[in-house]
């Protein structure tokens, strides 16, 4: 299992209702149900891979998180999970709203690209940074809004978001992916 | 009646008040089992048919001599696994299979009911249906599957009994009927109401039988069980025997004659009223009416674990009237999956061998047994 599923984990609490959007082959899910909790759901676009949750015994949904999370209630879940998905999305604002309203905490994770790397591959390169969390070209990357740790915070702070982490200039330079808890 | 001496049925005693205000007591219900009961009878699945389904499900249909409506995915390994469920499916009353049903004999009149056969509904159905638990004396089901009118019972049984079922699966189904779906139901009803031979629907106390109009009806609701790419990619506009259009009304299209077979061979097996009495059962489904419109409500006090399929290219019960029943269980919080399969077989797809669909039965019912167990 990739590492940045163990860390999204640890920030969860054990027990709790929680709801995987966008949770691929269910492999992070498979985790949390052993692990922490086994009141877990999921909401997946691809058919595939519902299946492929289907066959590990997970509750998953086809359903694309841009249309349809508002079926979901306000405060529903305690945990809403949104893994590298948020800059694929055509509206991340309405997601990350949607994510705050039928969660009490959204753990949100982000490829940053204001990761050293990244600078250093555009300072000196001159070219889209390619690296191993965002491995595609420009012309077929799936990354419609791509942003930094900082991007994040700021944003956060402007919507009146509560935002867990510290440091965050730090782990802006040094850390390949932002790993969030928000709550509004 | 003599044909269906050898099936098993049981005779319900208990009245059951109907929809219409008539109550019917002491009547047959047809059913046939499949797998073995554990002793915990914890593996019991009732499954549901659809509109032309019976109770023979798998294997070879005693009556008719053909393979069973489900036999892709009922039986020992496939998805229903016959090695590992106890399944029970009944002939739904009003059908035409040994349960109580329009050709059977009124004792006022000692003829057939015909048309003075209650009109049921799939409440009715549903409830007839219940009895066969206590028949087995099942505390609870593991499952309740059907496909289309057989997913609309799913759903209310669920809705009627919310404790009785650990499982649900309804697929390619509505909660409630469209007016696409009245309009088709209302075309085959008018062709066999105007075959001459109908005789108002008393057609076997004279001896006939309206199996034009019968025909004609299975003709046009055949087409609507398929998709427009699934016909053109089997027929095409493929000629029947012939090298060339022979300018009459013959079946110059395979098409048309494989319509036209599909008609005769169905009057063989279906009884007229039946199909009268089942398509207005299936007219009349809106399981939101008695919760003001708010389909939430039908399912708020139920424990069971949904998991609702359909198809990509079913356009009678399309996806969106499936993921209505999803919605409906997300906003109240209930335990549901839900996946649309790609096939280009249309309605008939949860009939038909797709992979996708089967897998996704099978991996569903297993993990979900391991963890009753």
């Amino acid at each position: 299992m990739k590492k940045e599923f163990y860390s999204i984990a640890k920030l969860l609490e054990k027990n709790s209702k929680i709801l995987d959007v966008g949770c691929g082959t269910g492999e992070l899910m498979k985790y949390i149900t052993e692990n922490i909790s086994s009141d877990i759901r999921g909401i997946e676009l691809s058919k595939s891979n519902v299946q492929k949750c289907v066959e590990k015994g997970l509750t998953v949904i086809e359903g694309d998180a841009e249309k349809d999370l508002k079926q979901f209630p306000d405060s529903s879940f305690e945990f809403v999970i949104l893994s590298q998905t948020l800059q694929a999305f055509l509206d991340p604002e309405n997601v990350l709203n949607e994510l705050l309203r039928i969660g009490k905490k959204a753990v949100v994770s982000i490829p940053n690209f204001g990761h050293w790397k990244v600078r250093l591959h555009l300072l000196l390169k001159g070219t889209m940074p390619i690296t191993e969390n965002l491995p595609n070209e420009w012309y077929n990357t799936p990354n419609l809004h791509m942003c930094s740790i900082k991007d994040f915070e700021n944003y956060c702070k402007k919507r009146d978001i509560k935002i867990n982490l510290k440091n965050l200039k730090i782990k802006n330079f040094f850390s390949e992916l932002g790993i969030f808890v928000i709550e509004k | 009646m003599s044909k269906f001496n050898n099936i098993k049925k049981i005779i319900v005693k208990k009245s059951l008040k109907l929809d219409c205000g008539q109550t019917i007591n002491n009547f047959p219900l047809a059913y046939e089992t499949y797998g073995k009961l554990n002793d915990k009878k914890n593996n019991a699945i009732l499954i549901f048919h659809a509109l032309t389904g019976d109770q023979f499900a798998s294997g070879i249909n005693p009556i008719t001599k053909k393979d069973g409506w489900w036999s892709y995915a009922l039986g020992p390994g496939k998805a229903i696994d016959t090695d590992k469920y106890f399944i029970i499916a009944a002939n739904v009353i009003g059908g035409c299979m040994g349960s109580f049903g329009p050709s059977d004999i009124n004792p006022d009149t000692n003829k057939p009911y015909g048309t003075n056969f209650p009109v049921l509904t799939i409440n009715d159905m549903v409830n007839a249906q219940y009895n066969l638990l206590e028949h087995f004396k099942i505390e609870k089901l593991f499952s309740v599957i059907g496909g289309s009118m057989g997913g609309m019972q799913v759903l209310q049984f669920v809705s009627n009994f919310p404790d009785k079922a650990f499982t649900a699966i309804p697929i390619a189904c509505t909660a409630s009927h469209s007016a696409q779906n009245i309009a088709l139901n209302e075309l085959g009803r008018q062709s066999i109401m105007a075959d001459r031979n109908w005789e108002d629907g008393f057609y076997e106390e004279k001896n006939k039988q309206p199996d034009k109009g019968l025909a004609v009806a299975r003709m046009a609701a055949h087409i609507t069980y398929l998709s427009k790419a699934g016909l053109q990619e089997k027929f095409g506009r493929k000629l029947q025997e012939r090298d060339d259009l022979k300018f009459s009304f013959d079946a110059d299209f395979q098409i048309e004659s494989y319509l036209r077979y599909q008609g005769s061979v169905f009057v063989d097996r279906f009884d007229a009223n039946s199909y009268l009495y089942i398509t207005r059962a299936m007219d009349y489904f809106d399981l939101t009416k008695r919760f003001d419109g708010n389909l939430s409500k039908a399912f708020e006090k139920s424990d069971t674990k949904f998991f609702i399929i359909s198809f990509t290219s079913d356009w009678l019960y399309p996806t969106s009237e499936n993921r209505e029943i999803v919605i409906a269980l997300n906003a109240i919080g209930k335990n549901v999956g839900f996946v649309e399969i790609s096939s280009d077989k249309g309605h008939d797809s949860f009939l038909l061998d797709v992979p996708d669909f089967l897998n996704t039965v099978k991996n569903f019912l297993n993990t979900s047994y391991k963890k009753i167990k």
